[in-house]
């Protein structure tokens, strides 16, 4: 797996496979990257767990905190790490103890640890370092465009009637190939505003 | 890899456009509007927090210029774009996100004349001070840098004289002192030069010119490459600590590779306003579909005119880098291998006086103060666009009192050497 550079294919087979998030390191602070990222994901339908010892007792988005990926109890498809590159090899030690493990295991933007990489691969987790998911989930359903960001994806096909607000370029189809799904199921199942 | 990369020309022509979800327009419709409506009260905090991606109000961004953005972006290989009123306004808010007050950014000496004038004074007043280097000359790039040097800024093709900068060796410079490369691109387009190839940070343009093409609409454009680390250490606060005006929020942290755009789009165009309008971008975006067929073709017909010029019994120098012996040829086929651009400048051996006469005899040449238009133009640089400087700095920036300068059209090539033949024999 080439960690410098990800195929369009492969981000977009994990945002359309996955359904349950757990992000740690999540904050309850509205101006932190992490509190973004919870809400646009939990907008798109995603089941988000917030992880974050030091706030148990609280929720996110009406979401209550667990101190650690073992209190979930339940399983979860995604671990979302916003934390730095040095904290997030014990995390990943902490995932490969879950049952069944989870899919996938993304580094947030900054984030990058080859060797916790390589170890969750290893098991059969696929890996994503250094990206954010809401970007990305951005990018590939052409939300982003708004904000001049270069998608990368191209399409002559008619974008959905907006259901609601911006959201009128969700599942375009793209010359790399394959579709966001992801983004049919949040216009579907969604009433909140993106 | 699964992903096809589509190519420049299917890229001028679809990129970030899409059939318009509820008309089924195909051309981009030109959103003449001011503002967007929120869906309640939360929708309008997110967007104004930034939360969310959305439309709010014209001046921070419209959906015509959006696709113009994702469009050039894409064109660039960049991450994102944000277009403006004019390439002035580019360069303004580029520097508004690098330099604080007391700070200095080095500039080439070969430039338009007017960004000239806008780094020696208008900068001035706001503290921003401009250091010269020579594009010929590496190591005074090296040589300029200080402490506060912020950022380094060169044109691709220069203009007036449309000679060639080495990119590759001045981004080697910035890469050492750590400060970012910016590169106005206005004269080769993404078409011929992509700057970012070459270890460009930031791509500014003047949409004015070979983007729209056609001489009838100003813009501006900032190309982020995603290439640069702003937080690394403490030189770049715009982009690495808390934003006071969005809650705290670090815009490098919160939007990786595209935080540049995004700091001069809420930071710079917001608040300093200088918008482009949805016409505008409209048109601009019309003209960037035929991008690679009219800059192929002012190429060639560039080329046609300045080896007929360079034939010219009355004609003592002709500056074009797309011809052979031409001191900047070599760097030419390695930056611009598909041409040199359309820009350039000849000396008469008449001087000034000659100069004046071709260019009140021609007939079909229009004299003006634009390049990268359709039709042909030529101007006196010396007595108008650099007629600030000078005569010292005249020669330096490549407009001496007795060059002119021509911007070659897409017209045909034969009725070009028949209007320049019969104004040199008038
Ligand atoms: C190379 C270059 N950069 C910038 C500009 C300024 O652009 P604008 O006139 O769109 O502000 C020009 C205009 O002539 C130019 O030729």
């Amino acid at each position: 797996m080439n960690h410098d550079n990800y195929d369009d294919d492969y981000i977009r087979g994990i945002l359309n496979g996955v359904k349950s998030i757990a992000m740690v390191g999540a904050s309850p602070v509205n101006v932190r990257p992490s509190y973004f990222a919870f809400k646009y994901l939990a907008q798109r339908g995603y089941d988000m767990i917030p992880v974050n010892p030091g706030q148990v007792g609280k929720s996110l988005l009406d979401k209550p905190f667990v101190a650690s990926l073992r209190d979930i109890g339940r399983p979860v498809d995604m671990i979302d790490i916003f934390r730095n590159s040095s904290h997030i090899m014990p995390v990943v030690e902490e995932a490969l103890r879950l049952d069944p493990l989870p899919k996938v295991i993304w580094m947030q933007l900054g984030g990058r640890d080859d060797a916790a990489a390589a170890r969750a691969e290893a098991a059969g987790i696929k890996v994503v370092m250094n990206r954010c998911p809401k970007i990305e989930y951005g990018r590939l359903s052409s939300e982003i465009s708004w904000m001049g960001v270069n998608s990368r994806t191209l399409s002559s096909k008619r974008a959905p009637v907006p259901t609601q607000g911006m959201r009128l370029s969700l599942n375009r189809q793209s010359l790399g190939g394959g579709e966001t799904a992801a983004s049919d199921r949040a216009t579907k199942n969604k009433t909140d505003p993106a | 890899m699964n992903d096809r990369l589509p190519g420049f020309a299917t890229l001028a022509v679809h990129a970030g456009a899409q059939p318009d979800p509820t008309t089924g327009a195909r051309a981009t419709p030109i959103y003449q509007t001011t503002s967007f409506v929120f869906n309640d009260a939360d929708h309008a905090a997110s967007l104004f927090g930034l939360q969310a991606f959305g439309n709010i109000y014209t001046r921070i961004g419209n959906p015509t210029q959006a696709v113009l953005e994702e469009r050039i972006a894409a064109l660039e290989g960049g991450t994102a774009a944000l277009a403006v009123a004019s390439g002035h306004a580019a360069q303004v808010v580029v520097l508004q996100q690098l330099l604080m007050p007391g700070d200095e950014f080095i500039a080439a000496r070969k430039l338009y004349g007017g960004s000239i004038n806008q780094f020696t004074h208008a900068f001035k007043s706001f503290g921003w001070n401009v250091v010269w280097a020579d594009p010929d000359d590496v190591d005074s790039f090296e040589r300029a840098l200080t402490p506060r040097t912020k950022a380094i800024f060169i044109e691709s093709i220069a203009n007036p004289a449309g000679s060639i900068t080495d990119i590759e060796a001045i981004a080697a410079v910035a890469r050492t002192a750590g400060v970012p490369l910016i590169v106005d691109n206005t004269l080769a387009t993404p078409y011929l030069i992509r700057p970012i190839d070459h270890g460009a940070d930031i791509v500014v343009h003047s949409l004015t010119k070979f983007l729209g093409g056609h001489g009838n609409s100003l813009g501006g454009v900032i190309v982020d490459a995603g290439t640069f680390d702003w937080s690394k250490d403490n030189k770049y606060p715009m982009l690495s600590e808390p934003r006071p005006e969005y809650h705290g929020i670090r815009i490098q942290e919160t939007f990786g590779n595209f935080a540049f755009a995004i700091a001069c789009r809420v930071l710079g165009l917001r608040d300093l306003g200088p918008a482009i309008s949805p016409f505008n971008a409209f048109m601009i975006l019309t003209g960037i579909e035929t991008l690679p067929l009219r800059m192929a073709r002012h190429c060639e017909n560039a080329k046609a005119v300045a080896e007929y010029l360079a034939g010219h019994p009355a004609v003592a120098a002709v500056n074009y880098s797309g011809l052979a012996g031409n001191p900047y040829n070599n760097l030419a086929r390695k930056y611009a291998p598909k041409g040199a651009g359309a820009v350039f400048t000849f000396s008469l051996k008449g001087g000034y006086e000659a100069g004046v006469n071709l260019v009140s005899n021609l007939k079909l040449f229009s004299h003006l103060a634009n390049v990268g238009d359709t039709r042909s133009l030529v101007i006196h640089p010396a007595s108008t666009t650099h007629s600030q400087l000078d005569d010292a700095a005249k020669v330096k920036s490549g407009a001496a009192p007795d060059v002119v300068r021509l911007s070659i059209g897409i017209e045909d090539k034969e009725d070009l050497i028949a209007d320049l033949e019969q104004a040199l024999g008038a």
